[in-house]
């Protein structure tokens, strides 16, 4: 019995109208693995997993589920049946206690209609021992960091009796050392014998954890080897289908000038007392824990959020900055860390994107002149490599790498010269990733200066001149291109020796 | 490469999306203006349908507005009380006031514009839901105009200011000319210009709106101000209609209105849809009133109706969306 797969795909095929999302997909996941899923976006990952959960259904192939052909009609079906997938957008009720949640959908009742609060809670509390967490089961699940969602989502999925859990980007919204405690999670669930699919971009995690990888590439299905077996550079290759050549693309420049200083700059409660300044031609990396104000300082720079005390120099002269519009009148942009929350209005085509900041050039007495509009727009799809149909297609159909081209294009038909870059390949694939890169390369090559916020550690340390470090609302380090290391980033960030050691 | 094909399928949904929106809802509106044609013989008279379409007007000017506070996310309660109260202020000048056309035209317009740039101001600065916001001033308004009609409706305007709301320019009564001048002026805006543009973004996405340095309160306070001055304008050709600034003027129109533009296809998520399709819906409403009536059926059996064709035209708008996103 335990030589039978517990997942079995086979020729497993989706066809959306127009596009073979997966065509003759055929492996297998062992018992109590776990099995690293990778592959560029649009590569059939997602449609894999949705097809397994049930949210999509097969056009043709088989799933054996522990042996057994299986095609389960819905997300609820395959979670009756062991089958569990925690995505990047949680399904939790923010407004609901975590017992609440773990027991949504079978919550244990008393004479049929009252709620057992006693043993919802009882059990909630028996899952969170079980994994080895510090969680009140009492709390409300919208006063918990990401990190507890998650975990709240894995005891949800828990409690189902899951033995199958699949995870899509994980990692993408924790900090290094709530990655940390995710892969303890991690390893504890499969001492336990449930069985893991693990979907990440970021490879380094994937020879941390995984046991096998699986790639797909254009809804095929490429390899599926033992981690210990394949490099990352052949992993890459068989992602992208070619050489990459260079992951971190960085061209050294030679910094000049002050461009833009901000001193003692506060915002109550979040941001106290930070200084620093920006050269001309660099990029200043700014690392630090999610929730270390990282995000909050780029955005009370660009005039999002208003600032208690402090100064602003641009090109030596002081500024008030009192809304993004001024920010932009002065030169920066702000590329937020969200695309899809607050980067793109996705209903609206390509062209309308890329206009956003720039109709007031292109018009006359508020009229926009659609040819000067769609001309700069033209060159920018070009000067960014941008894959659209056409200008009028809506960004939502576009893919991640390209949507993130779309934010970028939006400033450099501004002609701004002070980027402020928040996660700027998250969620990205390797080979857009690379792109993104040379785009910051080029700009530099403009005499543009860059900030750029990041929780990729091997991404920082590649790409930034100088790392500014931050913890808990205040800039504790800076580290030169020389110095920066991954521990040296992680003992400023964490502040404590003992606690470092911990994380290694 | 795959990933083009799939752009390029969902461009074919998309084409198809945007040809149902339009047709879609054009195509209901012939289906009932048939239906109707078919019923009773009189409703094709001539007569008749300037009648539906001259009354069309007067809730389709505000629809107008109602498209632009749409589109922005944001709704709009207190336009039947707007109407009412810029009525009564025109109706005060032309009877009680001294009479001047010119005041009894231009206050109340400004009247108008003054109460929706409160809404907007209140609800974006306060950061309150315009929801509650209007109507809290729906409320307000109507209050105003019992106030200053001290309970009773102003008759007897003069002929000048009747040409508004009953005058005709050869065969086209004047507010139908009033009306689709909103509908073009409206509808060139949407498209063609800076301030249409960033209502779709806004509507759209209004966080990556103000990060792309879009000054979201100020247009959002702007669509509220036009709405209101829209809503002045419906006041003034309804008393001049009815030659009398009546207290229960604009009863229930924020139903009518706001069904006219989600019956347009405009979703009330804000950043899709457009004012073309208000004037279909606005169309589609009166002629079912219109028709209704010629056929004898009770007033009341007219508000279900109408109840049922907006809660259907919001659950179509909803399939789409899910559609969409499968």
């Amino acid at each position: 019995m335990s030589d039978v797969p517990i997942l079995h795909f086979e020729k497993l095929t989706k066809r959306f109208p127009g596009v073979l999302a997966l065509n003759g997909v055929t492996f297998s996941i062992r018992r109590g693995e776990v099995h690293a899923l990778v592959g560029e976006n649009g590569a059939g990952k997602s449609t894999l997993i949705k097809i397994v959960t049930g949210v999509y259904q097969k056009t043709a192939g088989e799933i054996f589920f522990e042996g057994k052909p299986v095609n389960f009609s819905s997300p609820h079906e395959a979670l009756k049946n062991g089958i569990a997938a925690i995505y990047q957008e949680f399904n939790l009720i923010p407004a609901l206690t975590v017992a609440e949640n773990i027991f949504m959908g079978h919550h244990f009742v008393t004479r049929r209609f009252f709620v057992d609060w006693n043993r919802m809670r009882k059990e909630a509390q028996e899952l969170m021992r079980f994994l080895d967490v510090d969680i009140d089961v009492d709390q409300k699940v919208r006063d918990l960091g990401v990190a507890k969602k998650q975990v709240v989502e894995i005891a949800k999925a828990l409690s189902h009796r899951a033995r199958v859990l699949i995870m899509d980007e994980p990692t993408a919204t924790l900090a290094q050392k709530e990655i940390e405690g995710l892969f303890r999670i991690i390893k504890f669930l499969k001492s336990e014998g449930v069985t893991i699919i693990y979907v990440s971009h970021r490879l380094e995690e994937i020879y941390e954890i995984c046991n096998r990888v699986t790639v797909l590439r254009d809804g095929q299905h490429i390899a599926t080897r033992d981690v210990q077996d394949v490099t990352m550079e052949d992993l890459i290759r068989m992602m992208v289908g070619r050489e990459v050549v260079e992951r971190f693309p960085r061209v050294s420049h030679t910094a000049k000038g002050e461009v833009l200083r901000v001193e003692g700059l506060t915002r109550r409660g979040v941001l106290e007392n930070i200084s620093f300044s920006l050269r001309k031609g660099e990029i200043l990396g700014i690392a630090g824990m999610v929730g270390s104000g990282r995000t909050e300082l780029l955005r009370a720079i660009y005039g999002v959020d208003p600032i208690d005390e402090g100064k602003i120099y641009i090109r030596g002269k002081e500024v008030r900055i009192r809304s993004p519009l001024d920010a932009i009148n002065h030169g920066i942009a702000l590329l937020p860390e969200e695309r899809k929350v607050h980067g793109l209005v996705l209903l609206l085509s390509v062209l309308d994107n890329l206009g956003l900041p720039v109709l007031p050039l292109v018009s006359v007495r508020g009229f926009i002149q659609d040819g000067r509009l769609r001309a700069i727009a033209q060159d920018m799809v070009q000067h960014m490599n941008i894959k659209t149909p056409s200008l009028f297609q809506k960004v939502m159909y576009l893919s991640g790498g390209n949507q993130q081209k779309v934010v970028l294009g939006k400033w450099f038909a501004r002609n701004c010269d002070i980027y402020l870059f928040d996660e700027p390949t998250r969620g990205i694939d390797v080979g857009a990733k690379v792109e993104i890169y040379h785009l910051m390369n080029r700009l530099l090559e403009r005499g543009a200066s860059i900030i750029m916020v990041s929780s990729e550690l091997p991404e920082i340390l590649a790409m930034s001149d100088r790392i500014l470090v931050m913890r808990e609302g205040r800039i504790v380090g800076e580290l030169s291109r020389e110095e920066a290391t991954k521990e040296a980033i992680l003992r400023l960030a964490l502040g404590r020796r003992e606690e470092y050691a911990s994380v290694g | 490469m795959p990933v083009l094909v799939e752009e390029k399928s969902t461009q074919i949904f998309q084409k198809f999306f945007v040809f149902w929106d339009r047709v879609g809802i054009l195509l209901a509106f012939l289906v009932v203006f048939v239906m109707f044609g078919a019923l009773t013989p009189v409703f094709f008279h001539p007569l008749n349908i300037l009648n539906v379409i001259r009354q069309v007007s007067i809730i389709g000017v505000i629809a107008v507005g109602m498209t632009f506070v749409i589109l922005l996310g944001g709704i709009d309660l207190s336009v039947g009380s707007i109407v009412a109260f810029t009525g009564i202020i025109a109706a005060g000048f032309q009877v009680k006031w001294g009479g001047s056309l010119f005041l009894s035209i231009v206050v109340p317009l400004l009247i108008g514009g003054g109460i929706g740039f409160l809404n907007g101001f209140i609800s974006t600065k306060g950061k309150l839901h315009p929801f509650i916001v209007t109507l809290g001033m729906m409320s307000i308004f109507r209050g105003a105009t019992l106030l200053v009609a001290q309970g009773k409706p102003i008759s007897g305007m003069s002929p000048a200011f009747r040409f508004i709301g009953a005058g005709m320019v050869g065969p086209i009564p004047f507010p139908v000319i009033l009306f689709l001048g909103c509908v073009v002026i409206a509808g060139i805006v949407l498209k063609r210009t800076v301030f249409g543009r960033y209502i779709y973004a806004i509507g759209g996405n209004e966080e990556a709106a103000l990060l792309s340095g879009i000054m979201v309160e100020r247009y959002k306070i702007s669509a509220f101000t036009l709405l209101g001055f829209l809503s002045g304008l419906s006041g003034l050709i309804l008393t001049s209609r009815l030659n009398s600034g009546e207290l229960v003027a604009g009863q229930g129109y924020e139903l009518d209105v706001i069904a006219s533009v989600v019956i347009g296809g405009t979703s009330l998520m804000g950043g899709e849809g457009g004012v073309y399709g208000t004037l279909i819906g606005a169309l589609l409403i009166g002629v079912v009133s219109n028709g209704l009536n010629l056929l004898g059926v009770q007033p009341y059996w007219q508000m279900i109706v109408k109840g049922i064709i907006v809660i259907f035209a919001v659950l179509l708008d909803r399939l789409k969306r899910r559609f969409r996103t499968a």
